[in-house]
């Protein structure tokens, strides 16, 4: 009996994520492709001779795959000492500056481009790097927006990992260069493979930043969908050109699960109590690069953008903050120059928060349980397979444009039970397919890396099912849940590519709100714009820094 | 020993689990936006089959879409029905949607289907017919054709702006004429959007198109590209970071817009604005509403048509969504009239001939100015 209700549980633990994924994900997502490679239900490949034909479309794919790999590579170069510093090290601040490189993360990109090229143009502070419209300056945006995630997902993982193992190779006689190159790296490798393929994921489906930063000349399998999707229709060429997303997608995927796999092995874990150290002498390379990155590729931008929100026609004030809680009817405009917004930004913002709230329950939900079931660690090599693909298909989401799942939901959840085409739930359901991979990648590396013996163990010492998984379990995940937490949110308030689709004019979120602001011309427009982006930079640091406070307190957590 | 430690080891995670999975079933219960009134919306709608309108009417539109929140409360007070509105992307998006969707339409009225996207839907067959008697005498002069499925709302102008204090003050004269731009006096200073992303960016391939011929339009862009012009994603990145008339006070002061752009950088008490649209380079703008095939509520769709015909929505429209009333009767706002004129000849490009070459000529732009 015990048996029979263990195979109920974890057949409805499968059955929930993969219903979602299902229902919010693939039968959209095939639909729409059917629609362009199907005619007259016959299979219909003719589109891929005629786009592979093309000279163009292989430059699209060579310019998605360069720019993917090279903001991958500098990412993960850069991230990897910025999660040892941050997650590692104590210092006074250290919150301010975790939640702070979290921040481009969420802010629209098409904010984020002028605050960029502002800096770029001639005239701007960085005019003498001449990279406006460069190659260089895709990957350096790529980087801005993807910094978190690497810090975080590696970071994660580096909190919790148990320092006596380097302290121990130290103290034989290895160098910190060689403890760190033999101990502390293999242990990482899970993360940052994690961090690596989410990076590139986020990559290779980049949309305005390469629109705004590249120019029209950088032309990506990305915003090549969108332009044949929403201004040609022509479905076809999307088909094929989704399913060469979706092939990169999977090849990427298999070549990280590979890795991972290579490494996996339980690690020394602790709760992550007592895992972080004052700054020493031997950081400073790394507190160097840190800052470097910090100050110069993150925060120059964002200073630009507070600037900007700063200034008004006049000077220097709050004026653009002030206006915040207008439609945009400016009090001292003559009428004609209102801006037309359905409902003010701070209005905005709170349905911003009420839907990232449902997002990140959503998410969490479907995240965890993903993880508890791909933790399990069966037999059978046959359910070992089967468990690494159903984890790589929930990451799936993040290598597919918003555009095809976009208008993939409006063929297929169009009628009953399911027409949702019109309600305010979608939201935060499309919202939560595409959080739950980082949820995932944030928890997974921590719980793999538990050692299987200390749940037996546990459970040899009488410790009931539920127990075990309190006293094992939920202290090393611990901080990890917040991490979560705080990712998944951050996902919901930045997200701007399904939500354009979805979202009711009645009730927007912050980013739709944003990018409406800066389609008008006049300066009032532009600073609201900014200072509409301040609030929800401001916002998700605020979040984030509580999501990073939680922590699961729990009677056993001495492990 | 051996099966035990296997059995109990799973336990947790089962347990776990299976407490989980009933949280994500018990999760719509915990939604914090709730869905009550828009469930049930649809049961509604299907009301207006008589003569009589009543119930909820869907209009579907473009993001650039606003309507005075006052104004529209009073027309469902006195008309009975409630507009609920739903706006998935700019113009092309929003043609293409309901051409996808044409089997269970997206909603009963739309507005904001533009002149270069009117022959999709007219082909497609999305619209029935529908000749509002409210339809203002200039309106009709907009048509498409004489289906009366596609109603004209407003219109607008895009047009080359420039920055006039950047001229004043380097004393070189400002350009007029399309043909100005290829001047090397005005080398390096215009900024243009991408036809493949922006729409005013495609209209203004459309001026081109018009002014040279379909077998000049190209070589003008080619002497364009070699005059040094920049081709940015956006209308907003063109405006706010490249040109120098914009708060963003960029490097270059020709830039692609709207000929209602200069007065919002007027000051209202001043006689002049800094910013001026160079009137013979626009490319007009026409935006349509209409009736969908197949809608729930055509009854309710016709009497929102004729309500964003009347003179109390078209006054509204400069306010809230930048564009010109067709309505002659609509009196616009004063900051219009002032700095705003609009063109006496705009280039025009048949609705047909957008319709069947936009993809191939956006293609050979792209070919030509990007390379």
């Amino acid at each position: 009996m015990d048996r029979h209700r263990r195979r109920v549980g974890v057949a409805l633990a499968g059955l929930v994520p993969l219903g979602f994924l299902g229902v919010f994900f693939a039968w959209p997502v095939a639909s729409i492709l059917a629609r362009g490679l199907l005619v007259d239900g016959a299979l219909d490949l003719g589109g891929f001779a005629e786009v592979f034909d093309s000279d163009r479309t292989w430059r699209i794919i060579g310019q998605t795959l360069a720019q993917s790999v090279a903001g991958t590579t500098l990412a993960v170069l850069l991230g990897v000492p910025g999660a040892y510093v941050l997650y590692r090290c104590r210092f006074p601040g250290r919150a301010v500056v975790r939640a702070l490189v979290t921040v481009p993360f969420v802010l629209p990109t098409v904010v984020v481009g002028v605050a960029f090229r502002s800096l770029l143009v001639d005239g701007g502070a960085l005019a003498f790097l001449d990279a406006d419209g460069t190659f260089a300056a895709i990957v350096a945006a790529l980087v801005f927006f993807n910094y978190a995630v690497v810090v975080r997902t590696v970071g994660a993982m580096w909190a919790h990992l148990d320092p006596r193992a380097e302290q121990a190779a130290r103290a034989l006689g290895a160098s910190p260069a060689r403890a760190f190159r033999e101990v502390t790296l293999p242990a990482l490798t899970p993360a940052i493979a994690s961090a690596a393929s989410l990076v590139f994921l986020f990559c290779a489906t980049a949309f305005g930043t390469v629109l705004v930063l590249g120019g029209p000349a950088y032309g990506t399998v990305e915003t090549e969908i969108w332009i044949q999707t929403t201004q040609f229709l022509d479905l076809r060429t999307a088909a094929v050109l989704s399913t060469v997303q979706l092939a990169v997608v999977t090849l990427s995927l298999t070549v990280s699960a590979w890795s991972r796999r290579r490494r996996e092995t339980a690690l020394r874990v602790q709760s992550d109590a007592e895992t972080a150290r004052p700054l020493r002498r031997a950081d400073l390379p790394a507190v160097l690069v840190t800052a470097a990155v910090v100050l110069a590729l993150l925060m120059a931008p964002l200073a630009s953008l507070l600037a900007g929100s700063l200034r008004t026609p006049d000077g220097w004030g709050l004026h653009n903050f002030a206006n915040l809680a207008t439609n945009g009817q400016r009090s001292t405009a003559e009428p004609g120059l209102g801006v037309g917004l359905e409902v003010s930004v701070w209005q905005a913002a709170l349905n911003s928060l009420r839907i990232a709230v449902d997002a990140t329950l959503i998410a969490m939900v479907v995240g965890v349980l993903v993880c508890v079931l791909v933790t399990r660690r069966p037999h059978q090599p046959g359910a070992r397979r089967a468990l690494s693909v159903f984890d790589a298909v929930f990451m799936l989401p993040l290598g597919v444009s918003a555009v095809t799942v976009g208008f993939g939901f409006l063929i297929t959840l169009d009628r009953p039970p399911l027409d949702l085409r019109s309600s305010v739930v979608l939201v935060p359901i499309a919202q939560a397919v595409v959080a739950v991979p980082l949820v995932i990648r944030t928890l997974l590396p921590v719980l793999r890396s538990i050692d299987e013996r200390l749940r037996e163990a546990a459970a040899v010492l009488g410790a009931g099912p539920a127990r075990v998984f309190t006293a094992v379990d939920l202290p090393v995940l611990g901080r990890s849940l917040g991490l979560a937490v705080g990712f998944a949110f951050a996902v919901s308030l930045g997200e701007f590519g399904a939500t354009s689709f979805l979202a009711r004019p009645d009730r927007p979120t912050l980013p739709v709100v944003i990018f409406r602001l800066i389609g008008r011309p006049g300066a009032d427009n532009l600073g609201m714009a900014l200072a509409a982006s301040v609030v929800l930079a401001a916002m998700t640091t605020l979040v984030i820094g509580l999501a990073e406070r939680f922590r699961v307190h729990s009677a056993g957590a001495e492990v | 020993m051996f099966t035990t430690t296997i059995r109990t080891r799973r336990r947790p995670a089962a347990r776990a689990a299976a407490a989980l999975a009933a949280a994500a079933l018990a999760l719509t219960a915990c939604s914090t936006i709730g869905d009550n009134e828009e469930t049930s919306a649809d049961s509604d709608s299907s009301a207006g089959t008589g003569g009589t309108p009543s119930g909820t009417v869907v209009l579907v539109t473009h993001d650039s879409f606003a309507v005075d929140k006052k104004l529209l409360a009073d027309f469902e007070a006195e008309s009975g029905l409630t507009v609920q509105t739903r706006a998935p992307g700019d113009a092309g998006t929003l043609v293409n949607q309901l051409v996808l969707t044409k089997e269970s339409p997206l909603g009963d009225a739309v507005f904001g289907i533009d002149n270069s996207f009117a022959s999709r839907a007219l082909s497609a067959d999305i619209l029935q017919p529908y000749a509002s008697p409210e339809t203002p005498p200039p309106a009709a002069e907009l048509a498409v054709d004489d289906s009366d499925r596609l109603t004209a709302v407003d219109y607008g102008d895009v047009c080359i702006n420039i920055d006039r204090t950047w001229f004043a003050e380097r004393d070189v004269p400002e350009p007029q004429t399309l043909e100005d731009l290829a001047d090397p006096a005005y080398k390096d200073l215009l900024v243009v959007s991408n036809p493949a992303t922006s729409s005013p960016g495609l209209a203004f391939l459309l001026a081109t198109v018009d002014a040279f011929g379909t077998d000049g339009w190209l070589n003008y862009w080619a002497a364009l590209r070699d005059n040094g012009v920049k081709v940015s994603d956006s209308w907003s990145d063109a405006y706010f970071v490249d040109f120098s008339g914009s708060q963003g006070k960029g490097p270059r002061p020709i830039v692609l817009s709207y000929a209602s752009s200069p007065p919002f950088e007027a000051d209202p008490e001043a006689d002049e604005a800094p910013t001026r649209a160079l009137l013979d380079t626009c490319f007009r703008q026409v935006e349509y509403a209409g009736v969908i095939s197949g809608a729930e509520n055509p009854e309710g769709a016709k009497v929102l048509i004729d309500f964003m015909l009347s003179t109390r929505f078209q006054e509204t429209i400069p306010d809230q969504m930048y564009m010109y009333p067709v309505s002659e009767r609509a009196e616009l706002p004063t900051a219009w009239a002032r700095f705003g004129p609009l063109a006496d000849k705009p280039f025009e490009v048949s609705a047909d001939e957008i319709d069947a070459n936009r993809e191939e000529w956006i293609k050979q732009w792209t070919d030509t100015v990007v390379g």
